[in-house]
């Protein structure tokens, strides 16, 4: 019998945008003047020629059913001429060009549930990875976490109470995919992997798991006779970087596996230089279904953000102007040996002046 | 359905109260409303070894794996450990599709895309990941084909993964910001559409990434984490609107203006004339966007716009973070040329990284293994000011050969002379 005949795909890569784009976008593309915010999840832009288009924003649950799907598209049919887009952070956004539209717009997304807000100094929705659901190293969920905090931020999505935009991160892994955020909750292994030496030799492919490792603490080994690898905990840093190639080096774990807490990424140039997250919390129980001890912890660093911060400081801009001992006392949170950097460059991350509040 | 024997989800079932819009109930109603019994059937698998994650806080996803014919990459391919207690999700394997620049999408063609979907997978799906892709969660190994073949058709390709060029990201960029300083859309288009075969076929050290952001704000994220940064900007004086600043110190106070605007200049370049005037020392402007974000009415970029390229920027594996770096300080995007040019540039140093970076290794590793002047000699590009925070402050450095490497500079900087003479 013939093989059946495959087809060839067509190499066509990334599509051209412009042609889902409302055509006051095409229009005025490039040709934009300024910008301002009506109310919360609402904007206006204004063309050089006058023409003015308002955009809304509503979060979603991210993980869509084709029902949510349908629902998004019948009204984007419905209020905004057929045409939708979802920003980095998933949320949903209709641009419409007559104001018409827009209260009814707003009304609609909120009549089926989902939260108009996330613009300006407003804690937008975390931007998070695929845990539980899909991801084949997670140490936690990534969707239920998230449901659990926007929960309890939703009158901060839909508000402006922050001195600036507050964006919120999770991972699920210490890899890290959720990226930089002015806060991030990240799982943190606190045990090296258990290892499985009946199934290394023939599932890893020992040398690159070797090469894989950040401090050289894994090392070839025969164990029980059988080809294996070893690892030496007092070096291990518990990252879990040589699970993913080797499944059979467990990092997870259902105590051990935990979660910390970071702040002060900010990817802007706006006034300061980008930044990276810094670690101000960590030994937080990885709890479902609703996290409660992590999310206690990122509010009360957003309620002394909220209280301490000026106008447009982001939180690594606020912790600059106050200092991290201030950081501590106002937020309550322990200052650890395990603050004190000792990777590469840690000298940098240490205070070489006499400068110091008390 | 009538049939269908229900998991028992008591911890997920939690996750339905709450103002937030709840992925559960999305669930739930595929699993109990949904016409078509496959789907009915796989969700609620889903649903089942979900709630055994939450009970026992463990993951039982495993990969391996496959492709579309033709590729070899593309599809995350999941197998469950846990298939024999769940079956019917048993294979869940995700779909990297690649997006527009900008993520934009009408409903036809969205309806089109969930009708598809809906005949080959769960019905399931992600705007976006965290790369960038839209992910179609849920497919089993008879289907990913014909669902690709179909929407392939009409117009999508899959995106990347695995060790190869990944699918790029840009911001909503000129077609809906005041503050863009590029076609975010042509250049991403033409990058990443550059490298169809590298994104299709994974055989580089790792994964190279491409962001493109239209203005310093860099809302894609992509100095933390493009291999290739492309950062809209410009190099004359930014546009100040008088009238329209003097309405907002007006509107705002002098105090207010001089704490959220004048003070808060980054290389402290602005001051306010004794009329209320903005004044901006602009051979001091970094464009660090301060002024214009608060202000977008009276105050916005300049008219000789381009881009700066940063290379290098990633997230944690192996080494720890790292920042991009200033390559190009600034680079031109008019003419068809200045594209070839980026994309030239975008060769070199994909070509240079596959036949020096390690396995596993990405762009900004290899940089910080060999060298930031290794990296520039590798792919031609000449040292600049604008690639350093300061100068080095150890003295351990060889400098033999410091009489030819300030000719040349001299020279640079005549050429430089004459071209700008014409």
């Amino acid at each position: 019998m013939a093989a059946p005949e495959m087809r060839e795909p067509i190499e066509s890569g990334c599509p051209d945008g412009f042609q889902y784009m409302h055509p006051a976008m095409r229009r005025n593309f490039g040709l934009w003047a300024y910008h301002e915010d009506p109310m919360p999840g609402v904007l206006l832009h204004v063309a050089k020629n006058g023409d003015k288009v308002w955009t809304v924003k509503a979060g979603t649950q991210r993980i869509l059913d084709v029902f949510t799907l349908r629902t998004l598209c019948d009204i984007g049919d419905e209020y905004a001429d057929g045409y939708m887009r979802f920003t980095i952070r998933s949320n949903i956004e209709y641009t419409i060009d007559s104001e018409d539209k827009l209260q009814p717009l707003v009304d609609a997304l909120k009549d089926k549930g989902f939260a108009v807000g996330g613009t300006r100094n407003s804690v937008a929705s975390l931007s998070h990875t695929q845990g539980w659901l899909h991801c084949d190293i997670p140490g936690t969920d990534a969707s239920g976490v998230v449901k659990s905090m926007m929960d309890e931020l939703y009158e901060e999505f839909t508000n402006w109470n922050m001195p600036n935009r507050v964006h919120i991160t999770t991972s699920c892994c210490q890899i890290n995919c959720g990226g930089q955020g002015d806060i991030a909750i990240n799982v943190q292994h606190t045990k090296p992997p258990k290892i499985d030496h009946s199934l290394v030799g023939n599932v890893c492919e020992r040398p690159s798991v070797v090469a894989r490792c950040p401090v050289a603490a894994i090392r070839p080994a025969m164990v029980d006779g059988q080809p294996s690898l070893e690892v030496d905990e007092k070096k291990c840093i518990c990252c879990g970087a040589c699970y993913p190639p080797c499944p059979p080096m467990q990092i997870n774990d259902h105590e051990a596996t935990q979660l910390a807490v970071w702040i002060g990424g900010n990817h802007s140039n706006a006034r300061g230089k980008p930044t990276f997250q810094r670690l101000v919390a960590a030994g937080i129980p990885n709890n479902p279904p609703r996290w409660p001890e992590a999310t206690a912890i990122v509010k009360k660093i957003l309620d002394c953000y909220k209280e301490g911060g000026r106008d447009w400081e982001r939180i690594n801009e606020w912790v600059e102007r106050i200092g991290w001992p201030k950081f501590f006392e106002v937020t309550g949170l322990p200052f650890t040996k395990y603050h004190i950097d000792n990777w590469r460059g840690a000298r940098a991350n240490l205070n070489s002046s006499t400068h110091i509040r008390f | 359905m009538a049939d269908m024997k229900k998991y028992p989800t008591p911890m997920l079932d939690v996750l339905e109260d709450g103002p937030w819009p709840s992925f559960i109930t999305g669930f739930k109603k595929m699993r109990d409303e949904h016409p078509d019994e496959r789907i009915n059937n796989v969700i609620n698998g889903l649903m089942g070894q979900l709630e055994h994650s939450y009970e026992t806080r463990m993951g039982y996803w495993k990969g391996g794996t496959i492709s579309v014919y033709g590729y070899g990459g593309g599809i995350i391919p999941r197998f469950s450990e846990v298939g024999d207690s769940f079956p019917e999700s048993r294979e869940f394997h995700t779909l990297r599709v690649q997006p527009t620049p900008g993520n934009y999408y009408s409903t036809d063609m969205m309806r089109q895309l969930a009708d598809s979907w809906e005949k080959w997978g769960s019905g399931l799906q992600t705007f976006h990941g965290q790369t960038g892709n839209i992910m179609f969660i849920g497919s089993d190994t008879k289907s990913y084909q014909h669902f690709f073949d179909e929407i392939n058709e009409y117009g999508w390709d899959l995106g990347g993964a695995g060790p190869c060029v990944r699918t790029a990201m840009s911001c909503v960029g000129a077609a809906r910001c005041e503050q863009s300083c590029c076609n975010e859309h042509a250049i991403h288009r033409h990058l990443v559409n550059s490298f169809t075969d590298d994104v299709h076929r994974p055989a580089l050290p790792y994964k190279f990434k491409f962001k493109v952001s239209g203005c310093p704000n860099d809302c894609q994220n992509a100095i933390e984490r493009a291999d290739f940064a492309v950062i809209g900007t410009w190099r004359d004086h930014k546009k100040i609107d008088q009238e329209a600043w003097k309405a907002y110190v007006e509107e705002k106070g002098v105090q207010h203006v001089m704490d959220n605007v004048i003070s808060r200049c980054t290389s402290k370049s602005l001051s306010l004339g004794d009329d209320n005037s903005l004044i901006a020392d602009e051979t001091n402007c970094v464009r660090s966007m301060h002024c214009m974000n608060v202000v977008p009415k009276a105050i916005g970029p300049g008219d000789d716009k381009g881009v700066t390229i940063l290379v290098g920027g990633k997230r944690t594996l192996k080494i720890g973070d790292l920042m991009g770096v200033v390559l190009v300080p600034f680079m031109k995007l008019e003419t068809e040329e200045d594209y070839e040019k980026i994309v030239e540039l975008a060769e070199e140093m994909v070509d240079f990284w596959a036949e020096n970076g390690l396995e596993h290794e990405r762009t900004g590793e290899m940089i910080e293994r060999i060298g930031f002047v290794n990296y520039l000699e590798g792919i031609g590009i000449d040292p600049d000011p604008n690639m350093i925070h300061q100068p080095r402050n150890v003295s351990y450095v060889r400098t033999d050969g410091w009489d030819e490497a300030a000719e040349e500079w001299f020279n640079k900087k005549r050429e430089e002379k004459a071209a700008v003479a014409g």
